[in-house]
């Protein structure tokens, strides 16, 4: 590590003056900066921590029923307070390991945007919108491809507000050494729509499975996704699964997560 | 037997207490006052000609003690290999040399370039980034049959080529090999690829140099399997200091699976820079370090072929072998694809005819050297696969082909150079076909095809050769070290004892182990009996421990110590009763004299033994404490047969352990728990090498798996409850406990059960898939899968 100065400040505005000099860094629950950081491979002047941010941790269900969860929520936390989205808590539950899971928090994973990520699966898969400190995103214009994201210099995810669909399911298929997704397919059936989205597979990050979807519309189930398949072309190609094996993994898991959605 | 844990007892670890409470010593625990910080600045290129190191900005930052380059090394000796193989045309093979800073070149990603010393670990990290390189990076050879390629690039521009030596064995044997061949009634061949892997013990490398100005005496802290080896190959080729100046203390160890018996070029460096600085000098590795510093194991590319005749019996067997030594020879490098691999080809079986050729190459990479197996585990591999594919190829069943081929009478000469005193293979087949239930197999299988998955039952033998040995044959064979042990057993006058062992506990548990034995031959309490070890101040000079030889060449050299004392506690207790010696009987503790209710307790020998006032010092010296030394006759020669049940899915390739059974014959037992725990070890070690591991890098020399998100380690979940048995037990015959080593036999065992369990999954599918190389992960079975 470099040296850093690091201030902790209790609310969201403070959070954004401090963000707000030079070279500043907000610090989430930290489980992919503090390793960048410990490998000198990044260096900020101050990390802005936002554990300290009450308003911005906890689970509540808004007036039109959506979950509505705190960007500084632990995995842990969703984990065992988001039952009335199960497939949701499923996830988070399966997040890492237990130390990544008590410190890393939903605001972060999403703002970082790893392509192997779980939680912008389910964020894109539920059309979930994105509260950031001074604006709401959707969900479809959030994601910019891998690491990249609608967020601007000093602006941070306040909250994110998921729509609770009639069944979901997330399928995550390991990578063996890093357990994260080499492909994790979120599906959720509202009244009228379906969407799937995939994490793990593409060069462009998280994405849509558009056929997918116009599939499901009309029969939700996992016959409906027979014949489909994507192209290992832009996808994901490396030591643990070339393209053509991503491709081949997004159209098994999703098959699984309609079979297992509930 | 001691009712507290003499030879036979599952007695819990004493040492746990203090690792499960975090009250181990280990290196990184030693903190020094005045002690400064070493960071080592590593290449980045596989290969470049290092033509400036420029220093000078670095050596103003704060907190910077002095830097250190190659130039400071030249009149100092370079990391010694202690083992030379002749090759077969009788040359001994090219050995360059290993500076302990790189001069002139560096030859893989991670070879230190300079080291800077500072006050604190942070200002040698931030210096280290300031010094300026001038490298002209070189094409690097990687793949070893490319470096064998005329016009491939030379890691050592001072040999002649790529290749450290070319082994044939048993030379003499190759025409006769040959022929057999011709006159196969069957030849089945395997090409396949012994995956590269880390050791990644749970403790990183560690040194601490430390220099007493006053007395002129170094001591070194150090992560090491055997300190006495370390204080030989560092005191005597690498800085000169004499052995009794020199102390090397490697006090608890977290682990280390051979990584940790090499001599390494950061355990000189702060030794060196220690008197350099008058200061402690302290080096704790990280983990990305150690991933491209810690020498790497397996790495052999193997075509072998198999002859039958036609009755099926095994005729011949012939490999061919390619061998990564790496960028450097590690300590004892050559030895393991040739002493530790040729001689282990006959297996458990009765093949007349065997040759080997091996051929060591030189690439960019870190240097491989012997890691949990060493060789043997390579042998056991494709001898193992081979005999599947040829069973399948006959349509003949896998047990029964192996059971018809087994040696059945002992001692047994192989054409490799070995003889087997005891073993019964058949008894650990009998044993395994119980305890993995293989009648059950079938039910499991539908079970499984009725959940969409692919089920499929692999089993193997394995034979070990455990505490290589003995001195004057390997020295024959190009050891530069005897391969003795040592222990010295002190009997205090209260009757407690102390045992110093040349052996080194990194994990294994000598401390229970070893006091068992010492308790069972006097008959004493085992908690009288404390084990001492890894310090060259207090042991007796021993070679540590490596090659599952501790309780077999250690232990021996225990029991022989404990006898000599024994021998000269029964002249004082004969003088204590006014009885001949002749008739001083010990059991449990307590002498008696034949036919007579006369006896003294062991505590009662003991004090007399150090306060002499009626003793026979006109025969005897006062005093209890002996010391032996112990070179055995022969290896040992653990044997088992081993049976994996996997489940595969077909949708993904992800292949599961579902079963995993082990039959070992370890001889006689001394903690049948701790055996167990070390079977357990073993086998996931082995299952990770079969599944999940590999270190891989690409065509320039980078590492690409350099950490835990790239190397998958086996964790719990990848690992079954297993069925271990070793209740078959055929004595060694030449050491004085009848025992063969057990620690190295799971890893040895496994990764051979796992991939003929794939492979036989996918054959019941339908698919004629032989060979998937290791490994077998969910996209290389996935892929192997589309044909």
């Amino acid at each position: 590590m470099y040296a850093f100065d690091i201030e902790r400040p209790a609310t969201i505005a403070d959070a954004i003056a401090a963000l707000g000099t030079e070279e500043a860094q907000a610090l989430g629950g930290g489980q992919t900066l503090i390793p960048t950081l410990k490998q000198r491979l990044a260096s900020p002047a101050k990390l802005v921590c936002l554990s300290a941010i009450k308003e911005m941790q906890g689970i509540c269900t808004a007036d039109d029923g959506a979950l509505c969860i705190g960007g500084g929520t632990t995995h842990a936390a969703v984990a065992a307070g988001a039952g009335a989205y199960p497939a949701l808590a499923a996830l988070a539950a399966h997040i890492g390991d237990p130390a990544v899971r008590n410190r890393g928090t939903i605001g972060g994973s999403l703002a970082n945007n790893d392509p192997s990520a779980c939680y912008p699966a389910a964020v894109l898969g539920s059309g979930a919108t994105v509260i950031t400190s001074n604006r709401s995103i959707a969900a479809d214009d959030y994601f910019q491809g891998m690491f990249t994201t609608a967020l601007e210099d000093g602006e941070i995810i306040t909250e994110v507000r998921f729509p609770v669909p009639e069944k979901a399911s997330y399928q995550k298929f390991e990578q063996p050494a890093s357990r994260f997704a080499l492909v994790g397919v979120f599906v959720a059936k509202y009244a009228g729509s379906v969407r799937v989205a995939v994490t793990g597979a593409s060069e462009e990050g998280v994405f849509r499975w558009a056929e997918a979807e116009a599939a499901l519309s009309g029969n939700f189930a996992p016959e409906a996704l027979e014949g489909l398949s994507l192209s290992g072309d832009g996808m994901i190609s490396d030591l643990h699964g070339s393209g053509a094996y991503r491709a081949h993994l997004v159209g098994v898991m999703a098959r699984r997560a309609v079979a297992a959605a509930h | 037997m001691p009712k507290d844990g003499g030879i036979g007892a599952s007695t819990k670890r004493r040492e746990d207490i203090r690792f499960l409470t975090g009250n181990g010593n280990y290196t990184d625990d030693i903190n020094l006052r005045g002690q400064a910080y070493v960071h080592f600045l590593r290449s980045d290129v596989a290969h470049g000609r290092l033509n400036k190191v420029d220093t000078s900005a670095a050596e103003a930052m704060p907190g910077v003690l002095r830097i250190f380059t190659g130039a400071d090394f030249e009149n100092v000796g370079g990391l010694p290999c202690g083992w030379q193989v002749t090759d077969r045309f009788g040359e001994v093979m090219q050995e360059p040399g290993h500076p302990v800073l790189a001069r002139g070149k560096v030859r893989h990603v991670g070879d230190p370039i300079a080291a800077v010393v500072a006050e604190t670990y942070a200002q040698a990290r931030d210096a280290a980034e300031a010094i300026v390189l001038d490298i002209e990076e070189l094409p690097a050879v990687v793949d070893m049959k490319k470096a064998l390629e005329e016009d491939a690039p030379l890691v050592h521009d001072d040999l002649k080529s790529n290749l450290c030596y070319d082994w044939g064995f048993v030379e003499e044997n190759k025409a006769a090999v040959n022929e057999a061949f011709e006159k196969a009634a069957h030849v089945t061949t395997l090409e396949l690829i012994n995956n590269r892997l880390v050791a990644n013990p749970m403790e990183p490398r560690v040194a601490v140099g430390d220099f007493n100005r006053s007395t002129g005496d170094h001591t070194l802290y150090t992560t090491s399997q055997n300190p006495h080896v370390i204080r030989l190959l560092m005191g005597a080729f690498v800085l000169g200091i004499p052995e009794h100046k020199l102390r090397v203390v490697a006090p608890d160890v977290g682990g280390g699976f051979g990584s940790k018996i090499f001599h390494y070029a950061e355990e000189a460096f702060c030794t060196f820079a220690a008197k350099a600085l008058n200061r402690p000098v302290k080096w704790t590795c990280s983990r990305s370090e150690a991933f491209m510093t810690d020498a790497h194991g397996r790495d052999h590319v193997t075509k072998i072929e198999l002859a039958l005749d036609a009755e099926n019996n095994f005729t011949a067997i012939r490999t061919d072998t390619y061998a990564n030594m790496g960028a450097y020879l590690s300590t004892f490098a050559p030895s393991v694809p040739t002493w530790l691999h040729g001689t282990l080809m006959a297996g458990n079986y009765r093949t007349p005819l065997i040759y080997v050729n091996v051929k060591a190459v030189f690439t960019n990479t870190v240097p491989v050297d012997a890691y949990r197996g060493a060789g043997r585990p390579e042998a056991t591999f494709q001898l193992e696969r081979v005999i599947d594919k040829a069973a399948r190829e006959l349509g003949v069943d896998p047990i029964a082909l192996r059971r018809q081929n087994f040696i059945t009478e002992f001692p047994y000469a192989t054409p490799v150079a070995v003889e087997y005193d005891t073993g019964d293979y058949h008894a650990t087949m009998d044993k395994l076909e119980e305890i993995a239930d293989f009648k059950g197999f079938e039910a499991r299988r539908k079970a499984s095809a009725a959940k969409g998955k692919l089920r499929g039952l692999g089993i193997n033998c394995y034979i070990e050769a455990c505490g290589i040995a003995p001195s004057n044959l390997v020295g024959q064979l190009g050891a530069r070290a005897g391969l003795y042990e040592s222990a010295t057993v002190r009997v205090n006058a209260t009757g407690g004892l102390v045992v110093m062992t040349g052996s080194h506990s990194h994990g294994q548990g000598h401390e229970t182990s070893f006091a068992q034995v010492v308790a069972e031959m006097i008959g004493i309490d085992a908690n009288m009996i404390e084990i001492v070890h890894g310090d060259t101040a207090n042991t007796p000079m021993g070679m540590g421990t490596y090659g599952s030889r501790s309780i077999a060449v250690g232990g021996s050299a225990m029991v022989r110590a404990t006898e000599k004392i024994i021998n000269k506690a029964k002249k004082i207790a004969a003088h204590l009763m006014e009885a001949s010696e002749v008739d001083i009987e010990l059991k449990d503790g307590r002498f008696s004299v034949a036919g007579t209710d006369k006896s003294v307790a062991w505590g009662d020998v003991t004090l007399a033994a150090y306060v002499p006032h009626n003793y026979p010092l006109a025969d005897i010296e006062p005093g209890l404490e002996e010391t032996a030394f112990y070179d055995p006759s022969n290896f040992t020669y653990p044997s088992g047969a081993y049976a994996c049940e996997v489940e595969l899915d077909p949708d993904t390739g992800k292949v599961t352990i579902e079963r995993f059974s082990a039959a070992d014959d370890f001889g006689n037992i001394i903690n049948p728990m701790i055996v167990s725990g070390q079977v357990h070890g073993g086998i996931g070690q082995g299952i990770g090498q079969a599944l999940l591991e590999s270190c891989v890098y690409d065509e320039n020399g980078q590492l690409q798996t350099g950490s835990y998100m790239d190397y998958a380690m086996p964790r719990a979940d990848d690992v079954p409850f297993y069925q271990v048995d070793h209740s078959c037990q055929t004595p060694c015959t030449h050491n004085p406990l009848g025992v063969k080593g057990c620690g190295e036999a799971g890893a040895i065992g496994s990764p051979p059960a796992v991939v003929n369990a794939v492979i036989d999954a996918l054959q019941r599918s339908g698919r004629n898939i032989t060979h998937i190389d290791m490994p077998l992960s969910p996209s290389r079975v996935w892929q192997a899968m589309q044909g």
